[in-house]
């Protein structure tokens, strides 16, 4: 790495021009706002009131509070286990296999990323509620119901978070190649054995990764989730939807706590990634 | 016969990679499958293990129709260009993997790993990580690890490719003397006519998707059924109307020395280039528009005095294994 020292120590004015405007935007664009909700979150609400941490976990254990932490828990955990699988078993298709209509099944699974969430609840709605989606009226003669309830929240979160795990698979499968793989079915090796062996081992740290990154998502989705979900206190109100009604309610202590727990399990994410990443790149 | 093949073809869209290919392989033999790059050797051997499938033919391992079978059922072990080791999984771990998958007793398996490492002398590595061995003993623990199985046949998709001039030479050697410890059928992909004369006991030299001729390396040198198989065991030059190896032509500085049969050449020495031991000469025979090499050793060049512009006369040597040349090739 001696480039890279050599770039380092020749410190050129256009050197500090550059550090100051990245700070400067991040600053502007992030800390500061950060910083603004983790200082809300520990005020004290009303002159003489008492703040700090003991009233910041009362806020929290508040009813409500704790059903929409527990409601983007569920569907948080539910997404990221079906976007794992089918994550796994969609990138082992693309990498694996030729067959027609690989590129258009490629191209599908982008599509959340640039698919505003909103329209996603949306199109979701449209195909899935009793009244009006024509798959709904069938789902509702069988007695489920998907819009409005506890499996339309998943469904939404899961739609939206499903390309970051693909995404992180894909390339690692096509690096590794199939060489392994050919010589673990010729020492005798039947599919599973093969995948579970050889294949997932070597894409253990792409999938974690993956799962860390969509559970993030899953956690920060609203726009999806807000338009399937009647987000009613305890009624599918998840805890952004929680933040939102909170905040236009003029309740913005507990919107600012919950803001608070979002942005450190985000945080926490990051760190748990950046663990990750380390020893691969040594 | 330990692998038998028969009619065997396969394409590639338009390109035809292999073509009506029959090749027999008896037990025990250590057999090379000779030819240029892109010639379908490497297409018949992912055939033969079943890593690739073929249009039409049969393939039959150790009497069983294995045509249709899945790799993991064939019972072939199969040793890649790239080694193609677990990279997660220690020496030993690699070795064992295997056995493990046929669910054998923990105390077999054990020995059976310890006595595979003895043989390719990587005992001491057992807890090493694959990427802590450098590419030779990489390339040995995927031969102990294809081994492990007890294959019927052992298949190796040009083993030495991937490693530098030395360590190629000695696993080269190494390999022999392992085939005669071991006794595996064994079958190994390479475009290297040295390392083929070298190893192997039948030569199966094949081009674009045909086989050219087998035999053993001496047929394959001293009889070469045609040009292609001639010019690519080594080098060839012409003289006259056939085609022989530089050092099978005798040179004398008279048409009247040496009582020889054929008819001697005339001919004026254009070029001379002396490399180790062996003083390779350019001819410009009379009467022939192609020049021809002729090489001597050192020691004979001397003797006879030879520099550019000397007068001399070819002609083949007695025995020289020589092959007439083709109207069109000769220009």
């Amino acid at each position: 790495m001696a480039d890279t020292s050599t770039i380092r120590g020749r410190k050129s004015p256009v050197t500090y021009v550059m550090r100051f405007s990245v700070i400067a935007y991040l600053s502007v664009l992030v800390v500061w706002p950060l910083y603004e909700v983790t200082a809300r979150t520990f005020a004290p609400i009303e002159r003489g009131a008492e703040g700090g941490f003991s009233a910041f976990l009362e806020r929290l254990q508040d009813p409500s509070v704790t059903y929409a932490f527990q409601l983007t828990a569920t569907c948080a955990f539910w997404a990221v286990l079906i976007n794992t699988v089918f994550g796994v078993g969609i990138s082992l298709l693309l990498v694996r296999y030729q067959f027609p209509g690989r590129r258009v099944l490629s191209v599908l699974v982008d599509l959340p990323m640039s698919v505003s969430p909103v329209v996603v609840g949306l199109a979701l709605v449209l195909a899935y509620s009793s009244g009006q989606g024509w798959f709904g009226g069938v789902l509702e003669s069988a007695g489920i119901f998907i819009i409005g309830t506890t499996p339309g929240l998943i469904m939404a979160t899961a739609f939206v978070s499903l390309p970051l795990v693909v995404r992180e698979i894909v390339p690692v499968l096509e690096e590794i190649g199939i060489d392994a793989e050919l010589a673990a079915s010729s020492l005798g090796a039947n599919g599973w054995q093969t995948f579970r062996r050889i294949t997932l081992p070597s894409i253990k740290w792409a999938v974690v990764y993956g799962v860390v990154l969509s559970l993030a998502r899953s956690l920060g989705e609203f726009g999806a989730v807000k338009i399937v979900s009647p987000g009613a206190e305890f009624r599918g109100e998840t805890a952004t939807i929680l933040i939102q009604n909170r905040y236009t309610n003029y309740e913005e202590p507990t919107a600012y706590a919950a803001a608070f727990v979002l942005v450190l399990a985000s945080v926490l994410a990051l760190v748990v990634v950046s663990l990750i990443r380390k020893p691969d790149h040594q | 016969m330990s692998i038998e093949v028969s009619g065997i073809n396969k394409s590639y869209g338009d390109f035809v990679a292999l073509e009506d290919i029959n090749v027999s392989l008896p037990t025990g033999q250590l057999t090379a499958l000779l030819g240029p790059s892109g010639g379908g050797k490497s297409t018949l051997l992912r055939i033969i293990a079943g890593l690739d499938t073929a249009d039409s033919g049969s393939v039959e391992i150790e009497g069983v129709n294995a045509t249709r079978l899945p790799p993991q059922k064939r019972n072939v072990g199969f040793v890649f260009q790239h080694y193609a080791v677990f990279k997660h999984m220690t020496v030993a771990k690699n070795v064992a993997f295997g056995l493990e998958i046929r669910k054998r007793p923990k105390a077999e398996v054990k020995a059976k790993v310890a006595e595979l490492l003895e043989l390719v002398h990587l005992s001491q590595f057992a807890h090493r990580l694959p990427s802590q061995l450098s590419g030779g003993q990489r390339q040995r623990l995927a031969l102990a690890r294809a081994l492990a199985v007890e294959p019927s046949v052992l298949l190796l998709d040009e083993p030495f490719g991937a490693l530098d001039a030395q360590v190629r030479k000695e696993l080269r050697d190494w390999l022999r003397r392992l085939h005669d410890e071991v006794h595996v059928t064994t079958v190994f992909v390479t475009h290297d006519q040295e390392e083929a004369m070298e190893v192997a006991d039948e030569i199966v030299v094949i081009n674009n998707g045909r086989i050219e001729q087998i035999g053993t390396p001496d047929q394959l040198y001293d009889e070469p059924a045609n040009d292609f198989v001639m010019g690519f065991l080594g080098d060839v030059t012409r003289l006259g109307n056939v085609r022989l190896r530089p050092h099978d032509i005798e040179l004398a500085l008279s048409p009247a020395v040496a009582a020889g049969t054929a008819p001697a050449f005339a001919g004026v020495i254009a070029r001379t280039l002396r490399v180790g031991f062996e003083v390779r000469l350019t001819v410009d025979v009379d009467g022939q528009g192609e020049t021809t090499q002729v090489v001597l050793s050192r020691t004979h060049a001397r003797a006879l005095d030879l520099e550019v512009g000397t007068k001399v006369w070819l002609r083949p040597a007695t025995g020289a294994s020589s092959v007439p040349v083709l109207g069109i090739a000769a220009g």
